[in-house]
């Protein structure tokens, strides 16, 4: 239990972040089986109140992006990169372990605000946050969001950003400083490729919402006027900057998911990858558009015609690279030797659910169809086609084909099917009625719609399918679970990959590789016209291996933000200063201990 | 690609800090004109007080660059003695936006004052959080160095040390343009 | 090995090594205090007030490279951080310009026409 703690090995860490990202998937599943429960019928399903409504969606948005989508990506960021790029661990073992206990410590205090109603006086028990996951201003002014619900959500994603920023500049550099030789840029396997991209997004992206936050907290604790019309300041301002994150945010949940359906179509077409160059820009492309288009969520706040027009322009550019994506993945299926595993289906499912989404967001980058369109379900139907849709499916492509290598289990095809199927079901029940209901008139974030407005139809089938994706998903869970009783007998390539990450047992040992291997083709396991395939890595290392051990202090420092955050939110400073102090020590014997990579 | 991994991070940092910099000078530009009432910054920004802050920040990183290289070159004497004089001159400019934000305090500009008072203090108070930091961590290589455990061996830790304290002496030079002299 | 701006004067002694010299980190220091004196008068002669704006964010962009390049070292050091540190910068400026422009190109627009 204790190496748990102070693990340091990319590996472990991986399936810490799994476990704990699966866990907030469930909450924020739950948050949505309550939200659809309430829909299922106009005028109140379950007796929701509009207040913990507010909360429930809130809550759904930002455990679901935050606490689950990003470290689900983490977690395989963490377990297979150093693997795919042949290096025995990432650049700064121990910062890597502190970006995880950072987000579980701000899941944690995210979520504590279900219960900590009472500590605030709260004539209720969840003071959760409320305000929607994008808190606009001045609805989120200490005027209209008095209590504690706001504090929590900003205070909670600037520890999750702290995490997240941390995380972004090791994988910078590992992916760049320790390739194994051989291993060019345009020999990494493309997931690898995604994830640089991916944390390129990350430390460009975070520090602005860091900004737009800290000006809030000022407004909320000290009484500036950044966002409040009354001292000067202009709510719209927030947008922009909660948005110029928001947006290249959204892509840096789509792109890891991108790259696992750019590893799983050509292991499971036994075809290498169609364009592998240009899929790799395509993704470089569309980070470089992310950072342009973030007002397309504003077309409605009166930016004017040029402004809307630039956006609108620079949005329905990005639909270039990603459609050229799209045609790369099926040339990839194209003439292949097709395996239909679950891994394949789901990264099939992908492209399908993911097209959708896409189209329904072209509608979007017009201004004046999106004038229509904003805040109502047809977004809804967006956002989830493209999140559910495209990254909850990559992950679960990712799964499946990823498993038996970090576990040395097969996960059950036969559970996978019906997981696979149901969810494609339960999914577009859920989300294609969407379409239609927003485009009806009913907005977003809602408790209740009368029943003139003729919407109930599609609200009930939204309900069925999102509690079918219920059901798919618990089956999944179980199908995880009962791993563990499984025998280990995964082989080290279960799948006949072509990267690295398949070039040792099953899971992995500690050192990852016996021998660093030099690299001299993007398919190192494959044969292919010009190479042959990797000679196999020598059963044991010719010399001992050097295995870094734990060290208590990356969590250690990590539990000293927590405490800033209560502190803060106690409006207490010696607990502020404490926690600081946690942190400065932490920092301190973290830098003086003695660790060798 | 054969640089060290812990240079490689540093700069990645750097330009992440870019960002954060950047958002908070364009909240300041955004909000510049816009406060509804005084002290408005030509009533109250002290150029001559302020053009001294900052020729004592680049001093301060001229300072560092020599403790750079004598550590570099294992003249750990001078190596000690520049490391000290970069974190005094910090140290100075600190006591500098003290003074400077005492004096506008009294003048009547406080944080929620109006909005150039929150932009104002948000921005170079960022910025002053960022020189405490520095300073703490050139007394900690100073004391390491007093204590011989410093040498030309460490010489990457003084060179990312020397990174971060450029890149907010560069930060001030912004600042400095943006906020004092362009009004 | 020939070199432009401001830092050629000092620079150039130094442009053989790969590596700035003592002499070469005082003479950038002599230009950058120079240059900071230059703003600071340029910022009380009524003369230059129509290019003060324009003026004062060339000269700083200037002590802004020096700075990068010769005290960070990036103008000897691996390409990439080059990369690092000048895409974020780039992006920087982009989001302070787009924003000025947003919030201030409208107005200039609406009442300029």
């Amino acid at each position: 239990m204790k190496s748990w703690l102070t693990t340091t090995d990319h590996k472990r860490i991986g399936l810490l972040y799994f476990w704990t990202a699966f866990g907030f998937f469930l909450i924020g599943g739950l948050e949505a089986l309550i939200i659809r429960a309430q829909l299922i019928r106009p005028d109140g399903g379950l007796g929701v109140s509009a207040e913990t409504f507010n909360q429930l969606f809130t809550m759904h948005g930002t455990t679901m992006v935050f606490l689950a989508l990003m470290p689900l990506s983490a977690a395989f960021f963490n377990y297979i990169i150093p693997l795919q790029i042949g290096a025995r661990d990432v650049a700064f073992p121990r910062l890597n372990a502190f970006s995880y206990w950072v987000f579980l410590l701000g899941g944690l205090f995210l979520n504590a605000s279900f219960i900590a109603g009472p500590l605030f006086g709260a004539d209720r028990l969840s003071v959760a946050p409320d305000a929607g996951w994008f808190g606009y201003a001045n609805l989120t002014s200490r005027q209209f969001s008095p209590g504690p619900n706001v504090d929590f959500w900003l205070l909670g994603l600037q520890i999750l950003g702290i995490a997240s920023l941390a995380a972004g500049f090791n994988f910078v550099v590992t992916i760049l400083n320790m390739r194994a030789p051989g291993m060019r840029m345009l020999r990494l396997p493309p997931f690898t490729w995604m994830a640089l991209v991916t944390q390129f997004l990350v430390i460009t992206a975070f520090p602005v919402i860091t900004v737009a936050l800290v000006l809030l907290m000022f407004d909320r604790f000290f009484g500036t006027h950044f966002f409040l019309p009354a001292g000067g300041g202009d709510p719209i301002l927030w947008q922009h900057l909660f948005w110029m994150f928001g947006h290249p945010e959204v892509y840096i949940l789509i792109l890891p998911a991108m790259g696992i359906v750019s590893e799983v179509l050509p292991t499971f077409s036994k075809k290498p990858l169609f364009g592998y160059t240009v899929v790799v820009y395509s993704g470089v492309v569309i980070a470089f558009l992310g950072w342009s288009v973030w007002s397309h969520h504003m077309f409605s706040t009166g930016l004017g015609p040029i402004a809307d027009s630039v956006f609108a322009g620079t949005t329905m550019l990005i639909a270039i690279p990603t459609g050229v994506k799209i045609f790369n993945w099926i040339g990839t299926l194209w003439g292949g030797q097709i395996r239909f595993t679950t891994s394949l289906l789901f990264a099939v499912g992908f492209i399908a659910m993911f097209i959708i989404g896409g189209l329904s967001g072209v509608t979007h980058a017009s201004a004046p169809s999106d004038l229509q369109q904003t805040d109502t379900y047809y977004v809804v139907a967006h956002i989830h086609y493209v999140l559910f849709g495209g990254t909850i499916l990559g992950l679960f492509a990712g799964m499946y084909y990823w498993w038996p290598k970090m576990t040395g289990r097969f996960l059950s095809e036969g559970l996978g099917k019906v997981h696979f199927w149901l969810t494609m079901i339960g999914m577009n029940l859920a989300f294609f009625p969407m379409h239609f209901s927003g485009l009806l008139g009913m907005p977003r974030r809602i408790y209740t719609y009368p029943a003139e407005l003729g919407v109930a139809r599609f609200n009930q089938l939204s309900t069925i399918g999102a509690f079918l994706i219920g059901i798919a998903t618990l089956i999944f869970f179980w199908n995880l679970l009962r791993t563990r009783w499984r025998p280990a007998n995964a082989p080290a390539n279960p799948w006949g990959g072509a990267t690295l990450e398949w070039a040792m047992s099953s899971p992995p040992p500690v050192y990852n590789f016996t021998v660093i291997p030099t690299v001299s083709s993007r398919l190192p396991l494959w044969q292919t016209e010009r190479h042959a395939p990797m000679v196999a890595l020598p059963a044991e290392p010719p010399a001992p291996i050097h295995v870094p051990g734990g060290s208590w202090w990356p969590m250690i420092t990590a539990l000293g933000l927590p405490i800033i955050a209560i502190g803060a939110l106690a409006h207490l400073i010696p607990i502020v200063l404490a926690g600081a102090a946690v942190v400065i020590v932490g920092i301190y014997r973290w830098a003086y201990e003695p660790f060798e990579m | 690609m054969g640089v060290d991994n812990r240079k490689m991070a540093f700069w990645a940092f750097i330009g992440s800090e870019c960002l954060l910099f950047g958002s908070l000078i364009a909240t300041y530009l955004v909000y510049k004109g816009r406060s509804l009432v005084g002290p408005y910054p030509h009533e109250i920004l002290n150029i001559p007080f302020t053009s001294f802050s900052t020729f004592d920040l680049l001093m301060s990183s001229l300072a560092m660059v020599l403790a750079l290289a004598a550590v570099q070159r294992g003249d750990m004497k001078q190596g000690k003695l520049w490391l000290l004089v970069t974190a005094l001159l910090g140290l100075v400019f600190l006591g500098g936006q003290f003074w400077e934000f005492s004096n506008f305090l009294h003048e009547g500009l406080g944080l929620t004052t109006n909005l150039f008072g929150s932009t104002f203090y948000v921005l170079t108070g960022t910025h002053g959080a960022h020189v405490t930091v520095g300073v703490i961590w050139l007394l900690t290589l100073w004391i390491q160095a007093v204590r011989g455990k410093l040498g030309p061996k460490q010489a990457l830790t003084v060179e990312i040390t020397g990174l971060y304290w450029h890149f907010v002496d560069v930060v001030w030079i912004v600042i400095f343009t943006v906020v004092y002299l362009i009004q | 090995m020939s070199e432009h701006g401001a830092g050629a004067a000092g620079a150039a002694g130094a442009a053989g090594a790969a590596h700035a010299t003592t002499g070469t980190y005082l003479r950038i220091a002599a230009i950058l205090v120079m240059i900071t004196l230059i703003e600071v008068g340029v910022f009380y002669v009524p003369a230059f007030q129509s290019v003060l704006v324009p003026l004062l964010l060339v000269l700083s962009a200037v002590k802004f490279t020096l700075v990068v390049m010769f005290y960070m070292h990036l103008k000897f050091d691996n390409r990439f951080f080059a990369f690092l540190f000048g895409g974020p910068l780039l992006l920087a400026l982009v989001v302070v310009v787009s924003l000025l422009l947003i919030f201030y190109g409208a107005v200039r627009l609406r009442t300029g026409m």
